[in-house]
């Protein structure tokens, strides 16, 4: 689990079932380990409100798990972008009552928080659980492009080219870390690039 | 002291009855100028000089806050209270120089919400009075559910409908309407919040049901109107200001503190804001914590007491104030 370091750093929790009469859980990857371990404690039934997206990754894995838990509802998303319109569809159409649980890698439980943001629901009351990939989606704060995935430190934006430090203050409203250029005085510096973010 | 805030010099301009038991008072500003800018469900707190005694109650601002010109409070008579309404009633007239708090709001709007549901039940209607008026004006998402005794005891509920029409709905107990809490909660878009204020009871009942259908805790916002208990007068000593001071049945322990020329933070005045949070240095003795501030853990330390409304019974009681 990450670490606080600065306050807007994002803390993740364990999936807990909260009282309510709909459940909507997004998950990529590993995420759905969240969900499965959270179903061992969950009342009898509670799936059967539930309605899971799912991006399974490019090994397909864990499917079968979340199909094992019946919910009402499994879709799964080949990546989160094509999963989104689904996503806000459901938001929108969603009463109060609705609970939503995010688990899985930083990038994803980011970018499904802001739709629920969006959608009015409080980030306190989401459920959060980070599993896999501590990968980062990062803002290059030059020239504002996303760079997903992110496992360096610094890491190069795809967008402008700048070397960038990845910092741990992070944006909500954007779902993403920010990148400050590392080497603004002289670009011929290049401090070592390690792999800070697996 | 009312923490954080200064007092208001104000007079009386009009009392209005409004029915059986409520009555409207309007307050400017004694020096003309206007009044402190407020948000929908503030209230402030009005002094009274009740011959040797200074009864402190605190009322909800239900004027529009897009105008401060004046203030309007009302007041439900209440005949077997600890008497500050029955104050209000018999001894306030227009031209009444009084002074009164600045406007403090604990119950305010999350301005965040996509659309705010609001219930009222009885005097429990005047915040959102203020709150609605506030809404209309930015153009904002509201319903209001009211509930009361009686038509001619549902105060205001006539300039509620003239004013929004089909956004408010009237429940009569005599005619033996209720809320159908369950579907009205179930069917409110993402989004929403959720205000209630009126009884006690009501606030538990939709506090509970709210939580159960799934209501985050942040989404339901309540206030609650609760006078301080009476019960056994009790001793009790003042460690910083060396003083032992005695609170009578009816008295608050604030206010017997206020009374012995001690002037302690508060601001609500009825055991949910914090301010007036107090230190217990030692008690032989049980309390009988009537607070929402402190949490059950606190209740059961012994160390902490909100002198607001929270009473004591047995043989010494220090506090630090």
């Amino acid at each position: 689990m990450a670490a606080k370091s600065i306050i807007s750093r994002p803390v993740y929790g364990t999936l807990s079932p909260q009282p309510g009469k709909h459940h909507l859980f997004v998950a990529d990857a590993e995420g759905a380990l969240a969900i499965s371990d959270m179903a061992a404690g969950a009342p009898a039934g509670f799936f059967g409100d539930a309605h899971i997206i799912f991006i399974p990754g490019h090994d397909g894995k864990h499917v079968a798990t979340l199909e094992a838990l019946r919910p009402a509802r499994l879709y799964q998303g080949h990546t989160f972008a094509s999963a989104l319109p689904r996503l806000k569809q459901t938001l929108a159409n969603a009463h109060m009552g609705l609970r939503v649980y995010l688990s899985g890698t930083e990038g994803l439980i980011g970018q499904a928080m802001q739709a629920a943001l969006e959608a009015g629901i409080d980030h306190t009351s989401i459920q959060t659980e980070h599993r896999g990939s501590l990968a980062r989606r990062m803002q290059c704060v030059h020239c504002k492009g996303i760079t997903e995935n992110v496992t360096t430190q610094p890491a190069t934006c795809v967008h402008c080219g700048l070397l960038l430090l990845v910092r741990d203050h992070y944006s909500r409203r954007i779902a993403a870390f920010q990148g400050v250029c590392i080497n603004a005085e002289d670009r011929s510096e290049i401090p070592p690039i390690e792999e800070a973010f697996p | 002291m009312s923490t954080g805030t200064t007092k208001l010099d104000v007079v009386v301009s009009d009392v209005v009855p409004v029915n059986d038991l409520v009555t409207r008072f309007h307050f400017r500003r004694r020096d003309g100028d206007l009044l402190p800018t407020f948000s929908g469900g503030a209230h402030v707190v009005v002094e009274m000089r009740d011959g040797q005694r200074t009864r402190l109650n605190p009322y909800s601002l239900m004027g529009s806050p897009l105008d401060t010109r004046e203030y309007t409070i009302s007041v439900r008579r209440d005949d077997v209270g600890r008497g500050g309404s029955l104050f209000m009633h018999r001894n306030v007239r227009p031209g009444l120089e009084m002074v009164i708090s600045y406007p403090v709001n604990l119950f305010s709007l999350d301005l965040r919400a996509k659309k705010h549901l609001m219930l009222a039940g009885g005097i429990g209607i005047t915040p959102f009075m203020a709150q609605t008026a506030q809404l209309a004006g930015e153009g904002g998402n509201f319903e209001l559910h009211y509930t009361c005794r009686t038509a001619s005891l549902g105060t205001y509920a006539d300039v509620l409908r003239e004013r929004y029409d089909r956004r408010i709905r009237l429940y009569h107990d005599d005619r033996e309407e209720r809320i159908d809490l369950d579907r009205l909660l179930s069917t409110q878009p993402l989004g929403t919040h959720l205000y209630v204020c009126g009884p006690a009871g009501m606030i538990g009942w939709v506090r509970d049901r709210a939580a159960a259908l799934g209501w985050p805790a942040e989404t339901v916002h309540f206030e609650h109107f609760a006078a301080p208990q009476p019960g056994l007068p009790f001793d009790v000593t003042l460690a910083v200001s060396g003083k032992t001071i005695r609170v009578g049945e009816q008295q608050s322990l604030l206010e017997a503190i206020e009374a012995a020329g001690v002037d302690p933070p508060y601001l609500c005045r009825g055991g949910v804001c914090g301010q007036c949070e107090t230190n217990v240095i030692s008690y032989d003795g049980k309390f009988i914590h009537n607070d929402h501030w402190l949490s059950e853990e606190d209740h059961r330390s012994g160390c902490k007491i909100m002198p607001c409304v929270s009473r004591f019974e047995g043989k010494s009681l220090v506090l630090e104030r």
